[in-house]
């Protein structure tokens, strides 16, 4: 057994920073540096973990001791052609990168998260979606072909109707078996970069799932903002914030809107501060009373006739990358970091779960302080999260002495769940149980997952935090 | 990020003063990678472990903690790089490495004898620079972890007894007072532990009984003073006195004592 350099060890955390571990982090920047490390892996015989730029929150891009196969090097374009909008690319592209590059020719990423640091590989790792997934499903429904690395160094290309079964398990499949080295996808062809915005104000959870009902059928995007503070008649009250698409000659100046420059987020908020110190100035608020606060004062300058406009127009990096309005914001929950607890439950209890959860969060003394609402449609994939429904994320502040009552809420909250039929996310996850991984995947899907590792991992190399919690 | 230690290796864990130091550890939930030379003792200290720590923590969402015995000799040398690796890697992690290997062969009053001068310092001293130099490079890339060495009263000052015993000790000291130096400003901790004498296999063949201590509890204080971080601690703490006086004797007094 050969002895790995040391100074290949790095603490990794995940983006919540409420979990870590330490591994040897191997960033090659070429498919054959990748079949290096899967050999130097063997000779050392350690497990290898795939990590993308680690934007999942909890322990899924984690392995300790492992080695940590970080393919964010791994970053170059292949091909792009503007007429078709068709791209192909390398794992390690950021959808930052993605959308910088075909923006100016009149297309923008089809599915997209709340942030553009991920990379692509790792979004199909998770199967990400965004704000329409209701209408464009997850990222995996656009793409057209991908090549795999198996661990035993055979790259295998797959597309939805040539080795169909790798492509729907990768795809979701949580880096389980082999690494992404080339990503072909289709993009979305766009006439303005910038969006129609509508926003609403619900005074309850039951308003916000009939503006959604109400809404729905006419939203490219939609989105709700959730105050889990308040409580009784005023439970879930929210923003929703609906985009939609130019129609083809809406935009004059096309050109002009689709500019790079014209679509960044601003670098300073209300023109003054930096946005880099933003953290700051929330930290004293990460507390129950500063949320209550903060809350109350998002739905205040919402209902202002001139700052809250409840129409207007925005580029689509500002619609879609909110959070990175404030840069380090999670750092705003001190020490212990955060959590983000997403559930996804069918539409017909899905009402009913979330008024539980949140009264539940708010007994246990542990209210959540942010809330994001989405609506859902199945898909195909095997490792799915969604479910004909809705989801809710829940963020909570980790701290040394809220930590044992948190995770045992988030325990009760998964019986909640799963007698529900609803379903969970490893992007998100930190606290799921093996049971809780059982019982929502179910007896068929866990059986082929055993199934496909056996076949395209036999020796079982590939492991994370997250398997290793999971997969007893 | 918790500050709890989670994984630790104790090298010297079959017996004495390791073995308290390994339940001492199992209560605290922390796991533990067991090392010396006799397999069968270190599974009795494992299996012990492993009912101290309860079946099985999973009420406080921890895994259960793993008591791992590894069978090795402090003196092959060259197998610690990937054995502290190997031990690591099965553990999940490593917050703290003690080492605790001694051995104090009885010498008799006239007696001078290579070989077993020899095995004490190749035990006492060479066995904890291969295990702690690798632990300590190990630290310093984590920017974090402890390190604990077990020496003794005996390093204080060169009496009759016992010369070889007392020089490794007294090495050991300085080679742990070198580390802490070396390493404070990479975050990591590095304890030295100076026993009296506890009531233990070694303890039994040596004449002085003054202030006999439990095992058990010399490893509570031993975890305690690791756990604070204090850089020498005397267990019991009463030899500090002791030390003191004996550091202050004149020489031309000091050949004159008997023990
Ligand atoms: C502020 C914020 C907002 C977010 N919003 C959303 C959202 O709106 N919708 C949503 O769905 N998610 C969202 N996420 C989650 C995020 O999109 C996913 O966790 C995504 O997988 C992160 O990509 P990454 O490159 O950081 O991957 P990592 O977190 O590094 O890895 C993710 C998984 O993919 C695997 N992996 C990584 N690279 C490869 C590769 N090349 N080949 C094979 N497997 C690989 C890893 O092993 C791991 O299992 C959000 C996260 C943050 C921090
Ligand atoms: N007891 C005291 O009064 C006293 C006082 C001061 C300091 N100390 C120090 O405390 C430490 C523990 O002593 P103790 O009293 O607990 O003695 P002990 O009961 O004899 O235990 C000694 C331990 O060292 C291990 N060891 C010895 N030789 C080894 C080798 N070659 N390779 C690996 N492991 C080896 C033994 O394991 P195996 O035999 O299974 O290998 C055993 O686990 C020693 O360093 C000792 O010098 C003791």
């Amino acid at each position: 057994m050969s002895v790995l350099p040391i100074d290949h060890l790095e603490k990794i955390e995940g983006w919540g920073g409420a979990v870590s571990s330490f591994g040897y982090v191997y960033r090659p920047a070429t498919v054959e540096g990748l079949r290096e490390v899967f050999e130097l892996a063997r000779r050392s015989n350690r497990n290898i973990t795939f990590r993308g730029s680690g934007r999942s929150y909890g322990d899924a891009a984690l392995g300790a001791e492992n080695i940590v196969l970080d393919t964010s090097r791994m970053n170059r374009i292949l091909s792009w052609d503007p007429n078709s909008g068709i791209i192909t690319m390398e794992p390690g592209v950021t959808i930052e990168q993605l959308w910088q590059y075909i923006i100016e020719d009149g297309w923008w990423p089809p599915v997209v998260s709340g942030t553009m640091y991920p990379t692509v590989g790792g979004c199909l790792g998770m199967n990400i979606h965004g704000k329409n997934n209701f209408k464009a499903g997850p990222i995996g429904e656009h793409v057209l072909s991908f090549d795999i690395m198996l661990p035993s160094g055979e790259i295998k290309t797959a597309t939805p109707d040539s080795e169909s079964e790798l492509f729907y398990s990768a795809i979701s499949g949580f880096g389980m078996f082999g690494v992404f080295t080339s990503i072909t996808m289709q993009m979305k062809k766009v006439y303005s970069g910038l969006l129609h915005v509508k926003a609403w104000t619900t005074k309850n959870l039951h308003e916000l799932f009939e503006i959604y009902q109400q809404h729905i059928p006419g939203s490219d995007y939609l989105v709700g903002w959730v105050d889990c503070i308040s409580s009784d008649e005023k439970l879930g009250r929210s923003i929703v914030h609906q985009a939609n698409y130019f129609k083809p000659g809406e935009d004059q100046n096309p050109a002009q809107s689709l500019r790079v420059s014209n679509q960044s987020l601003p670098n300073t908020i209300l023109g003054i501060f930096p946005k880099s110190f933003v953290w700051m100035l929330l930290r004293p608020f990460t507390n129950n009373a500063g949320m209550k606060f903060i809350n109350w004062l998002r739905v205040f300058v919402s209902r202002l006739p001139v700052v809250g406009k409840p129409v207007y127009e925005q580029s689509h990096a500002e619609f879609a990358f909110l959070l990175d309005y404030v840069p380090g914001w999670k750092k705003s929950y001190g020490q212990g970091g955060l959590i983000q607890y997403q559930s996804f439950i069918p539409k017909e209890s899905a009402e009913k779960v979330f008024r539980k959860q949140i009264e539940m969060c708010q007994e246990a003394g542990l209210p959540p302080y942010l809330g994001v609402f989405k609506q859902h449609k199945p898909d195909k994939f095997l490792f799915t999260h969604s479910v004909d429904g809705f989801s809710l994320a829940l963020d909570f502040k980790v701290t040394e002495k809220n930590r044992e009552k948190l995770w045992s809420l988030c325990a009760k909250m998964n019986d909640v769940v799963l007698a529900n039929g609803g379903r969970f996310y490893f992007a998100k996850d930190a606290t799921l149980r093996p049971q809780d991984f059982k019982a929502f995947l179910g007896e068929e899907t866990l059986k082929k997952f055993a199934e496909l590792k056996k076949r395209y991992d036999p020796e079982n190399i590939l492991q994370t935090d997250l398997s290793r919690r999971l997969v007893l | 990020m918790s500050k709890k230690w989670k994984h630790a290796i104790v090298i010297g864990a079959s017996g004495g003063i390791g073995e308290a130091l390994v339940y001492e550890l199992a209560k605290e939930g922390v796991s533990v990678g067991l090392v010396a030379r006799r397999g069968s003792e270190l599974e009795r200290v494992a299996l012990k472990a492993r009912t101290i720590s309860g079946p099985s923590t999973t009420h406080n969402h921890q895994p259960a903690p793993k008591f791992i015995p590894f069978i090795h000799d402090v003196t092959n040398y060259s197998e610690v790089p990937a054995l502290l690796q190997e031990i690591t890697k099965q553990l999940g992690g490593l917050d703290l490495v003690i080492y605790n290997s001694g051995i104090m062969p009885p010498i008799a009053k006239d007696e001078y004898n290579f070989a077993k001068d020899k095995s004490i310092i190749e035990v006492n001293l060479l066995g904890a620079f291969a295990w702690l130099n690798e632990a300590a490079m190990r630290f310093q890339n984590a920017e974090c972890g402890t390190i604990v060495g077990i020496s003794s009263i005996a390093g204080e000052r060169g009496r009759r007894g016992m010369p070889a015993y007392m020089t490794s000790k007294a090495a050991l000291s300085t080679y742990l007072e070198s580390l802490r130096n070396r390493l404070s400003q990479h975050g990591v901790k590095v304890v030295t532990i100076k026993p009296g004498v506890i009531d233990t296999a070694m303890a039994k063949d040596s004449p002085n009984k003054l202030w006999l201590y439990s095992p058990e509890d010399a490893a509570h204080e031993i975890i305690g003073a690791a756990r604070r971080g204090v850089t020498v601690k005397y267990v019991p703490w009463k030899w500090r006195m002791i030390s003191f006086i004996l550091h202050s004797l004149p020489s031309f007094i000091f050949r004159r004592l008997s023990f």
